[in-house]
């Protein structure tokens, strides 16, 4: 009986994971699209040299961060396959998810000062791992990106996106 | 105080190095907030609370680095780096450092 009901409650938890779960990332990647494509007009780049042949006012560290933990259906599908090794693909995508959503919020401190680029962009994952229960070892994850935003003269200042399209 | 992660500033140029400063905190989870992640871990997702409690604690290390930079007489800080480490189950610390300088 005992072994009933805790099987249920897993295939129930399993469940849960695997359709509010999906639909939630599927949700967030579609968000994700979006987003990006408004910010498409703010460049970044790993590079430490800013260009020399563009007038630049002033710089500023930007950054942007999210913490992204898995679903239930995740972690065992995850643990499963770790017996066999291999692409643990319901990883990947979180880790996608995650290190995106942190480069856009860096993009959008970058816009609200003005910024046309963001340079010696850093990203950095470090796992929160498992909460302090220790029972279910659930994985979380923050990721951060960071860079130096470089601001033009205000009179080279490009319209936002959303400005453009309104006028 | 200005920030950088690059090695200059634009228009400006160094005139001294004041060499390494840096600020670090370690924040626990709140357990009410550790309570509700704990229900969020079965659909997954963003953990809004641990967002904002690391973002809150990355401001408290950026400003006991920016006290150490101003103690020393420095007017910025470039090549900025943050970490993120979990030193205990439940505890992280951030941590920010770089060269504090003069710049005119």
């Amino acid at each position: 009986m005992e072994l009933i009901i805790n099987l249920s409650i897993f295939l129930v938890l399993l469940g849960v994971g695997l359709f509010a779960g999906r639909a939630a990332e599927q949700r967030h990647f579609r968000e994700l699209k979006q987003r990006e494509l408004l910010l498409r007009g703010i460049l970044v780049f790993s590079e430490k040299r800013p260009p020399q042949d563009r007038p630049f006012e002033r710089s500023a560290l930007v950054m942007g961060s999210v913490v992204i933990a898995e679903d239930y259906f995740k972690g065992t599908v995850a643990g499963l396959k770790s017996l066999f090794g291999g692409n643990l693909t319901t990883y990947e995508s979180l880790l996608d998810r995650g290190r995106r959503e942190a480069i856009v919020r860096m993009k959008q401190q970058a816009r609200q000062l003005g910024a046309s680029m963001v340079f010696n962009v850093k990203l950095e994952t470090a796992s929160l791992g498992s909460d302090g229960s220790g029972k279910s070892g659930i994985f979380s994850a923050e990721f951060i990106a960071y860079g130096t935003a470089l601001i033009p003269p205000r009179a080279a200042v490009k319209l936002p996106d959303a400005l453009t399209v309104a006028a | 105080m200005e920030l950088s992660n690059l090695d200059t500033l634009p228009n400006k140029t160094i005139v001294k190095h004041l060499g390494l400063v840096q600020g670090s905190t370690v924040r626990a989870k709140h357990a009410g907030k550790d309570l509700l992640a704990g229900l969020k871990n079965i659909v997954g997702g963003e953990l809004k609370s641990y967002t904002e409690l690391l973002n809150e604690a990355r401001d408290e290390a950026i400003r006991r680095m920016v006290q150490q930079a101003r103690a020393t007489g420095a007017n910025a800080v470039l090549n900025v780096r943050f970490s993120t480490s979990n030193i205990a189950a439940g505890a992280a610390e951030v941590m920010a450092y770089g060269t504090a300088v003069v710049v005119e």
